[in-house]
């Protein structure tokens, strides 16, 4: 029983991180119907700067753990959404009226470019941050335990905060409603008077910012990080975009978190050697019966 | 002069250039990872072999040529190994490889090696499967695994008496062969393992594995990988308020392993098979001085380099560069390095192995146990 809970604990940590990477992809696949595959490497740049905006805090003297936090938060959040807004005035906005495969290719070339700059300014070397906070709880359940750190509980809770942010963002404000129509009928947004450039950037700035906000608590929590680990955390977030519906919203942060739940419960439970071939047969599976994933539309082909 | 002419006497001088330089110089190739997740081992390598050609060249070389070392990064990617090792052999024709690092990387390249008979002195590699098919031209300065796995096990059971011992693996030629070979000798002492896994490299979440090794009351956690999936795991099976002893192979031996377990706190009391301290040896004392004076730690694989750079140049120098004709003397005569005398036995392994238990301390130091 204990077992069972810690690895739902587990998997809804890890999941809640997929689900904030795969924000990036739905939104940017709902807007301009590209599959943006720098992004996961957008969140390897957060985790360095991350590690630098750390540095520069203890260095300027900040020692308490939430001023660290705060301050690292805003910190690569707004400096990780400027390399969003930057990517996608370089690599995509030349292309907007080209077809959708020079699109793609320059997002593989973008996501090259994003690997070997870091690598080349930040040495190929494994990187890491000292830990800030440690400590955990326990909860006695039955003969056995269950323990969270604290950091496992942050990331949950600032997880679930910016994507409850981001709903009401997207619901209720009139940025909000700009990305809306935009999504619906680009051509149709802008003869209505939206500049529709400018809503893609700031979805692309969002996007980056949710990026940012996950490699901001997993670099806190994991504590180490390399250039390459945009590689399988990014093909592990966009399978969760595609298993929720790509191009919807609560359908990233749902696909995100049956991944994240379905590789723990397989690994801890059956095998963790096959634990990435059982969460891609469920995606499989899932898109066999729903093509447009759990809560996507169905893409209705306009006359 | 018209331009033809000009360009003729430029190119007659570039190739004259082209021939002395070739025949000054007897190219050895430097293989491993120079970037990627591994790069700190292949810093190891570099700084060993590097320092040993320039002590030998400073002793007038081998058979009176310099040694002209090439770099060629694998990252630990055995394609690309495959593609550096050609490279090596066709356009930079070397006659002799120190390296590779990854054992995965190491296989693949030491066919391309032996259809070219160019001489190949491994520092690094431990899995068995790369002396063990044959070929004549492979050596290696380090151990086997299987060695390193008895060694592992026999400790395990002797000294720390564990009874439920979790072995886990990152599914690769190294690790997994280091698993299985500690395996094997731990089953034929009659203790079974309660659980073994494989884990996926690159990754940094192994959450639930350790969910699991906690699961199954494991005393002693076995890990065959390096130090970019150990340090993760180590420090996950602490937060999740697991005690279990961790052990693991010559793949963590490098500073990094602190640094991405999270902190000494972490690495504290982990154990590890390395070879009997190489900075150690009598015969390498002066060469380890220089090392430290210049400002550079030989730490991990340094001196293996440096090693394995010694035996190819012994080898060419008594051959008169013929590396076919070295590979076959190596065979028979032994050679004196900075870590001793070294001799191989039939398929290139050392007669001798030299695997001991080390420890982790709470400075983020490795001790040699006794």
């Amino acid at each position: 029983m204990d077992i069972v809970l810690q690895q739902l604990v587990n998997g809804l940590t890890l999941g809640s991180v997929y689900g904030l990477i795969a924000i990036g992809y739905t939104m940017v696949y709902g807007i301009i119907g590209m599959i943006n595959f720098a992004h996961g490497d957008v969140y390897m740049v957060s985790a360095y700067l991350t590690a630098i905006a750390i540095a520069l805090l203890t260095f300027f003297g900040v020692q308490s753990f939430p001023f660290i936090l705060i301050g690292t938060l805003i910190f690569t959040i707004i400096v990780t959404g400027a390399y969003g807004w930057v990517i996608e005035r370089v690599a995509y906005r030349p292309l907007r009226n080209s077809s959708r495969l020079s699109v793609l290719i320059s997002a593989i070339g973008m996501s090259l470019i994003l690997q070997n700059y870091v690598q080349l300014s930040q040495g190929p070397n494994q990187q890491g941050v000292p830990t800030l906070l440690s400590g955990a709880i326990r909860f006695h359940v039955g003969d056995g335990f269950v323990q969270i750190t604290y950091l496992k509980i942050l990331i949950l809770l600032i997880a679930f905060a910016g994507m409850g942010v981001l709903t009401y963002i997207i619901q209720k404000t009139k940025l909000g409603r700009m990305c809306r129509a935009t999504q619906q009928d680009r051509k149709m947004a802008s003869i209505l008077g939206i500049d529709t450039d400018k809503v893609i950037s700031s979805v692309f700035v969002i996007g980056s910012s949710m990026a940012a906000l996950a490699g901001v608590l997993v670099t806190l929590d994991y504590g180490s990080f390399d250039f390459y680990i945009g590689f399988i955390m990014g093909i592990k977030a966009f399978t969760a975009a595609v298993l929720g519906g790509i191009g919807s919203l609560p359908g990233a942060m749902l696909g995100g978190i049956i991944l994240g739940l379905s590789e723990s419960l397989f690994a801890g439970l059956i095998s963790s050697d096959y634990k990435d071939v059982f969460s891609f047969s469920l995606l499989v599976l899932i898109l066999i019966i729903r093509p447009s994933g759990l809560l996507g539309k169905p893409a209705v082909e306009k006359v | 002069m018209s331009n033809a002419v000009l360009r003729k006497t430029l190119l007659s001088i570039a190739v004259a250039g082209a021939a002395t330089l070739a025949q000054a110089d007897v190219n050895i190739g430097v293989a491993g990872p120079f970037t990627g997740a591994n790069a700190a081992f292949g810093k190891q390598l570099w700084e060993g072999a590097k320092k040993a050609a320039e002590d030998i060249n400073a002793a007038g070389g081998i058979d009176g040529e310099k040694i002209n070392l090439i770099k060629a990064d694998d990252a630990c990617e055995p394609k690309q190994a495959l593609s550096v090792a050609n490279r090596l052999v066709d356009s930079d024709n070397v006659v002799a490889v120190v390296g590779h690092f990854c054992s995965s990387s190491s296989i693949p390249a030491s066919n391309v090696y032996a259809d070219a008979g160019v001489l190949m002195v491994n520092p690094a590699s431990t899995s068995p499967i790369l002396t063990d098919r044959g070929l004549p031209n492979v050596f290696r300065v380090c151990g086997r695994d299987d060695q390193q796995g008895d060694v592992a096990a026999t400790y395990i059971v002797d000294t720390l008496k564990a009874k439920r011992v979790a072995i886990i693996n990152d599914k690769t030629t190294y690790g997994k062969g280091l698993a299985d070979a500690m395996k094997k000798t731990l089953n034929g002492y009659g203790v079974k393992e309660v659980m073994y896994e494989g884990l996926t490299r690159g990754e940094k979440d192994f959450n639930a594995l350790v969910t699991k090794i906690r699961s199954v009351n494991a005393d002693l956690v076995y890990f065959g990988g390096l130090h970019s999936e150990a340090g993760p795991l180590v420090r996950q099976l602490r937060d999740q308020g697991s005690k279990a002893i961790f052990m693991s192979g010559d793949g963590i031996v490098s500073d990094e392993f602190v640094t991405v377990a999270g902190g000494a706190k972490y690495a504290n009391g982990v154990y590890m098979t390395f070879g009997a301290n190489p900075t150690s040896y009598p015969a390498g004392k002066a060469v380890v001085k220089e090392f430290r004076d210049s400002g550079y730690e030989p730490e991990g694989y340094t001196l293996y380099a440096y090693t394995a750079m010694q035996v190819v140049a012994d080898a060419l120098g008594h051959e008169k560069l013929d590396p076919v004709k070295a590979a076959q003397w190596l065979h028979s005569h032994s050679v004196n390095t900075v870590m001793g005398k070294k001799t191989f036995d039939k398929k290139g392994d050392l007669t001798v192995s030299d695997y001991v238990m080390y420890k982790w301390d709470d400075k983020g130091k490795y001790h040699q146990l006794d």
